[in-house]
């Protein structure tokens, strides 16, 4: 088995990269936040070789005797860690590159919408209009007697003045309209 | 019982075509679904008297122990035959009822037959889940008839209050359910009734959600608002589901569990309290109402509360009665919808106060209508009289229970209630009134005096509707229904004989009779009793009306649905205040410090240290580690952001030391490229960004943001010190270095475990690299996924690439100029002698396209040193590519230093240099790389191995000797491919695209941020050879513009 006690060095640096990676991470400036996600990702690739026990020898075959060998797996793992934060920072300065296109500064604002409906909502006013749900002061009769269905009226009774179409036109503009 | 519900299911899926195919007669082959499910039960009936119904289980999802079960007892065949027969009944009714124009017509169609098979499904399910899944389907397709004119707001607010209230109490069902089937162990309805839970809170409160869901899906108090106000439906769907089907599936429910749990006092106080309640209500209500199909809706509120009152009573006799009249409801409220419909479509109005002489003009539909209404107001012989007979004889017999004189109390008043609506609602539709013909014919307000309740919509409303005859296929389903009302009744001792079975699983009580004459009896005087103070109501509906619309108006509870509703918008609106501000460092601050504080808990409480630790390895550990310590001190207080920049690349270089020592060639080797190669990159990007960072006033904040920082580096060094000796297992990768080499054919365990032993991981890596690189092209090229390839050949003769700042070197070059660079030419006069210079001139270039530079940006030492060293870097990483299996190196690595070669090439020659170096298109290599990984992973699957499985091929080649090829190579080769995409493709983008913005004026260079444009700066002013370091230069002193003549 693979000694197991810590070794102190890497805890502190770890420790450190943790520490400016965060405070830097909250930063608004985008550059920064990069920094910060860079340092926060080396400090967990330390974590994890750290986690995978003490150092040792390279885990070549042929060169190191198999039982003084570092653990391969972690170092397999933090290998595409550290590729895979290239495309990462690749990416977040993209993103300062357009935010700077657009804004001239690389900066994260607060979101807009968000801000907007914190402050209608300090005033205890509607961010939107929900007329569905909202009462219209109409009695359940008032709007049944408006609802109709599309029926087949059939023929004019005896005597009776075949007014259908003319009611029908009246009831879907009233139901459209309202 | 699956191949009715398949049937339903077609039937719902072709309904749309069908009924464009055939127009309204569609709804004929429709309603062969559900007659086919009633023909079913019918067919059943003798088995299942004698109580071996049949019975289906299919497996569905076993590891959730859900099963397609399915099995009709007497419960389920009753509601079978309600659902089906209606359901047949009212689909054929739909085809005259419509319009042939009418829109949605084959939605609609499909949405009822899908309904009709929720149903169906609902009242047979034997698993208790499949059961609430069925439950919810009915929810649905109810929410989309109800909404079937969804241009009208009624329809859609009805619509949405009837889904919302359902679905509620369906969820509480759900909760219900899965309490109730852990208490039982099993999802079974049949094992569960066999054997139910009695004891204990979970019990309790699982019955209680249970009820929950049965009370809102059939519309008691305080959940009764819905059903009024889904009469915004169509009204064939008013008759199916909200008289025969949905509302009943409550009922069903209730009936379902009452054998079980009647005798729980938390069931019989909500069923008592809540059923009389809506008995009373639904009934007080009707009197009032002045549409037909709002006076039926609260009638049927009402029938619902008696029906819930009898059902979960718990007693034989009550059970049947209940039973009965839920069959008796469902044959006379659907049949007095449809009544109701017809009239409405021949008079175009359903308000009472409109309608006279209805009865003299559509005899047929009138006499369907009295039929059903005396079933209703329970006139001998009707279903409905024989039903409530049995209900009044079970309730007197309820000795010594107080609860059981209050439920007959209700019932009987409830019932006087019926006979007054039940009657006020015939006369409404079918009696010649003189008050409306007097009105409108002599316009005489005098003679609408005494009944002011006609009189009270005003002149106009009052005028009496024109009325046509509709088609006499309308009738009939109506009067199919009202007559079975009598036919069942008549024949002596069939419903007895049917309904029994069920009846009889009730734990008390003895069983009921269903007759037609009983004798004088305590029950027979209130029958006569409730006729004649529903008789005396009717008489007296003016006088009552008044009253009730004088009487203080109580809490109505659609005021309050609505009311909370929009309290709920409000208090969603208020938590997304507080907890959406849109910030990022805000969210990214509460996430760190709930995390510190649950993993620093659990690190301070549940964790041992480490008995032992050391300080370090070797004692260069600490020389790195100082390094790395300071440089993320000073990259984080760095203002400037390039001095953030370099700083973090020294940080990066300690740590490659680091991995060194730590026993990792492979990760220095990475970490080094990869940093490098970040540099290049940020310092690209950084020509656009302002030198500076922004100053950030509030301290506070800044103090905050230090505190979160070091609490979260002190809880993660807390983890690394106990994440080591926490391992109780021996590592996965113990075996590894065997593995490696007898089935990896390598080495270098590391790439072998890369390449092979967790080959399906670096292919997701690989995909997120690809995924990464498209990303970053698209946000700089915007509309395309990159843009043309630089060709040499291609460029202006202009040479202004990176162009744009003063040459202060122009004085000198000049007279030097026709010696050295013989195609010089300064920047305010564009050269136009390219032609003269031509190949000759070429051949002496140490760049291919070194010339399209401005001349003050070249450097002869940095591209002669270029010109040595490409070819070098390329060699040099193909030999890591293919050694890699053995030593450190591999895909990563040597896409990495090809990488970097082309970075050294773009930055020593500019964009056209990068496209002469590399002409072709990053996506290119991108999608051969992750084919290559991939395809040849699938290919493993030809030769009968499994996906990514690696082969070791060693053969003898003639010259070259031994040769030991291992097939996981393709795919090292198809990783390398990728890096070297993502890197080409991030020189494409973030430097060639960039540049040629910049000097195309795509990009309006801000003018304090010219002096972001360090790289120009330095180029500019600084010593040239510097530059080999490319980055790590300070910002030139010598930056006096010169003014070119």
């Amino acid at each position: 088995m693979i000694d197991m006690s810590p070794n102190l060095t890497l805890v502190v640096v770890i420790g450190v990269l943790f520490a400016a990676g965060t405070y830097l991470v909250l930063e608004r400036s985008l550059t920064r936040v990069l920094v910060g996600v860079a340092m926060l990702s080396n400090g967990a690739n330390l974590l994890i070789l750290v986690a995978g026990g003490a150092a040792g020898g390279p885990p070549l075959i042929g060169v190191t005797p198999e039982g003084e060998m570092s653990d391969p797996l972690p170092q397999a793992l933090v290998l595409t860690a550290i590729v895979i934060t290239l495309g990462l920072t690749a990416f977040l300065l993209a993103m300062a590159y357009r935010s700077w296109q657009l804004h001239r500064h690389d900066e994260v604002q607060d979101d807009v919408e968000d801000r907007r409906i914190a402050r209608l909502a300090a005033r205890d006013e509607r961010a939107f209009e929900d007329t569905d749900t909202e009462g219209d002061g109409e009695t359940l009769a008032e709007e049944a007697a408006i609802a109709r269905d599309e029926t087949d009226r059939g023929g004019p009774g005896s005597g009776a003045v075949d007014h259908g179409p003319a009611q029908d036109d009246e009831d879907s503009t009233a139901g459209v309209t309202r | 019982m699956l191949l009715l519900l398949t049937v339903h299911l077609a039937a719902a899926l072709v309904a749309p075509a069908l009924v464009a195919w055939l127009g309204r007669r569609a709804f004929w082959v429709l309603a062969l679904a559900p007659a086919s499910a009633a023909a079913w039960a019918l067919a059943h009936t003798a088995v299942v008297r004698y109580g071996r119904g049949p019975v289906e289980v299919v497996e569905w999802i076993p590891t959730l122990g859900l099963e397609l079960s399915f099995r009709l007892d007497t419960l389920s065949w009753l509601m079978t035959v309600v659902v089906g027969g209606v359901g047949a009944l009212v689909l054929v009714y739909c085809s005259a009822y419509f319009k042939p124009t009418a829109a949605g017509l084959g939605r609609f169609g499909g949405v009822f037959t899908a309904f009709a098979g929720s149903m169906l499904g609902l009242v047979t399910a034997d698993d208790m889940l499949l059961l609430f899944v069925f439950w919810e389907l009915t929810t649905v397709t109810s929410y989309l008839l109800i909404g079937h004119y969804a241009d009208r707001k009624a329809s859609r607010r009805a619509a949405m209050q009837a889904i919302v209230v359902t679905t509620a109490g369906g969820l509480a069902m759900l909760v219900g359910v899965v309490l109730l089937a852990h208490e039982a162990g099993s999802y079974s309805l049949s094992a569960l009734l066999a054997d139910p839970p009695t004891q204990g809170p979970l019990v309790v409160a699982g019955i209680a959600c249970l009820l929950a869901g049965a009370v809102t899906k059939s519309a008691l108090v305080p959940f009764h608002y819905w059903l009024p106000a889904a009469m915004a439906a169509p009204t064939p769907v008013s008759a199916y589901l909200h008289a025969a089907a949905m509302v009943k599936a409550g009922v069903y429910l209730i009936a379902r569990f009452a054998p079980a749990y009647a005798d729980q006092p938390v069931w019989q106080w909500t069923v008592v309290l809540l059923g009389a309640g809506t008995l009373l209500l639904g009934g007080y209500r009707a009197l009032r109402q002045h549409d037909l199909k709002l006076v039926l809706a609260f009638g049927t509120v009402s029938q619902l509360g008696l029906i819930v009152l009898l059902v979960g009573q718990g007693t034989q006799g009550a059970a049947l009665a209940g039973l009965a009249m839920l069959g008796a409801h469902a044959m006379f409220k659907a049949s007095l919808f449809l009544v109701v419909g017809i009239v409405d479509a021949a008079c175009g109005t359903r308000d009472l106060r409109r309608l006279s002489g209805v009865g003299r003009e559509l005899p047929w539909t009138a006499a369907a209508g009295a039929l059903a209404t005396a079933s209703m107001i329970g006139l001998p012989p009707f279903a409905g009289y024989v039903a409530k007979e049995a209900g009044l004889e079970a309730l007197l017999h309820a000795e010594g229970d107080p609860l059981g004189w209050v439920v007959l109390g209700a019932v009987v008043v409830g019932s006087a209630l019926t006979v007054a609506y039940g009657l006020r609602l015939w006369w409404g539709a079918f009696a010649t009134k003189k008050a409306v013909l007097t009105e409108a014919q002599a316009d005489d307000g005098e003679g609408g005096a005494t009944t002011t309740s006609l009189a009270e919509g005003g002149h106009e409303s009052s005028a009496p509707a024109q009325i046509t005859h509709p088609s006499l296929l309308l009738v009939w389903p109506a009067l199919v229904l009202a007559l079975l009302g009598v036919a069942v009744a008549l024949l002596p001792g069939l419903g007895e004989d049917l309904l029994l079975p069920h009846a009889s699983t009730y734990p008390h009580g003895e069983p009921g009779h269903l007759v037609l004459w009983a004798g004088v009896t305590p029950a027979f005087w209130l029958t006569i009793g409730i006729l004649g103070v529903g008789g005396l109501l009717f008489v007296a509906r003016d006088r009552v009306e008044r009253w009730q619309g004088r009487a203080p108006r109580v809490l109505e509870a659609d005021r309050v649905y609505r009311r909370s509703m929009r309290r709920l918008d409000d208090l969603a609106a208020d938590v997304t205040a507080i907890t959406q501000r849109g910030s990022l460092p805000v969210y990214l601050g509460i996430i760190l410090v709930a995390w510190c504080t649950a993993v620093g808990t659990a690190l301070a409480s549940g964790t041992s240290w480490p008995d032992a630790v050391r300080p370090w390895d070797y004692a260069a550990q600490a020389v790195f580690g100082a390094v790395v310590v300071v440089s993320a001190v000073l990259a984080a207080r760095a203002r400037r952001r390039l001095k953030a920049i370099i700083l973090l690349g020294i940080g990066g270089y300690a740590i490659a030391g680091l991995f060194l020592l730590h026993g990792a060639p492979d990760l220095a080797l990475t970490q080094v490229l990869v940093e490098t190669i970040s540099l290049v990159v940020f310092v690209l990007v950084l020509r656009r960004l302002p030198p500076y960072f922004s100053d950030r006033p509030l301290a506070l904040s800044r103090y905050v943001r230090l505190a979160i920082g070091v609490a979260v580096g002190v809880v993660v060094a807390g983890i690394a010190l106990v994440a080591p000796s926490a391992r109780v297992h021996a590592p996965v990768s113990a075996d590894f270095a065997e593995e490696a080499y007898e089935f990896g054919g390598g080495k270098n365990i590391v790439n072998v475990t890369l390449v092979d032993i967790r080959a399906w991981d670096t292919m997701g890596e690989i995909s997120v690299l690809l995924v990464a690189a498209t990303g970053v092209a698209s946000l700089v090229f915007l509309s395309a996924r990159s843009g043309r390839i630089f060709r040499e050949r291609e460029a202006p003769a202009d040479r202004a690439v990176w162009g744009g700042v003063p040459d202060p070197m122009a004085a000198i070059r000049r007279p030097a100029g026709s010696v050295q660079v013989p195609a010089d030419a300064e920047p305010g006069a564009p050269g136009t002698r390219r032609a003269g210079v031509g190949t000759g001139a070429r051949a002496r270039e140490w760049l291919r396209a070194g010339r399209t530079l401005a001349p003050q940006r070249r450097s002869v030492i940095f591209e002669v040193v270029v010109r040595l060293l490409f070819h070098t870097m390329i060699v040099y990483s193909v030999y890591l590519l293919f050694s890699g299996h053995n030593q450190p190196g591999g895909g990563f690595a040597a896409g990495l230093v090809t990488g970097i070669a082309l970075a050294v090439r773009y930055l020593a020659g500019g964009r056209y240099e990068l496209g002469e170096a590399a002409p072709v298109q990053p996506g290119v290599l991108l999608g051969l790389g992750l084919f290559l990984s991939a395809g040849v992973g699938l290919g493993a699957l030809v030769f009968g191995g499994t996906v990514l499985q690696s082969w070791i091929l060693e053969f003898t080649l003639p010259v070259w000797g031994e040769v030991k090829l291992v097939t996981s190579l393709f795919f090292d080769v198809g990783v390398y491919l990728v890096v070297v995409g993502l890197v080409l493709d991030v020189l494409r983008s973030l430097g060639a695209e960039i540049d040629r913005r910049a000097e195309s004026g795509e990009d309006e260079v801000a003018a304090d941020a010219v002096g972001g444009d360090d790289v120009a700066r330095l180029e500019a002013g600084e010593t040239v050879p510097a530059r080999a370091a490319g980055h790590a230069v300070e910002r030139g002193s010598g930056e006096g513009p010169e003014v070119v003549p």
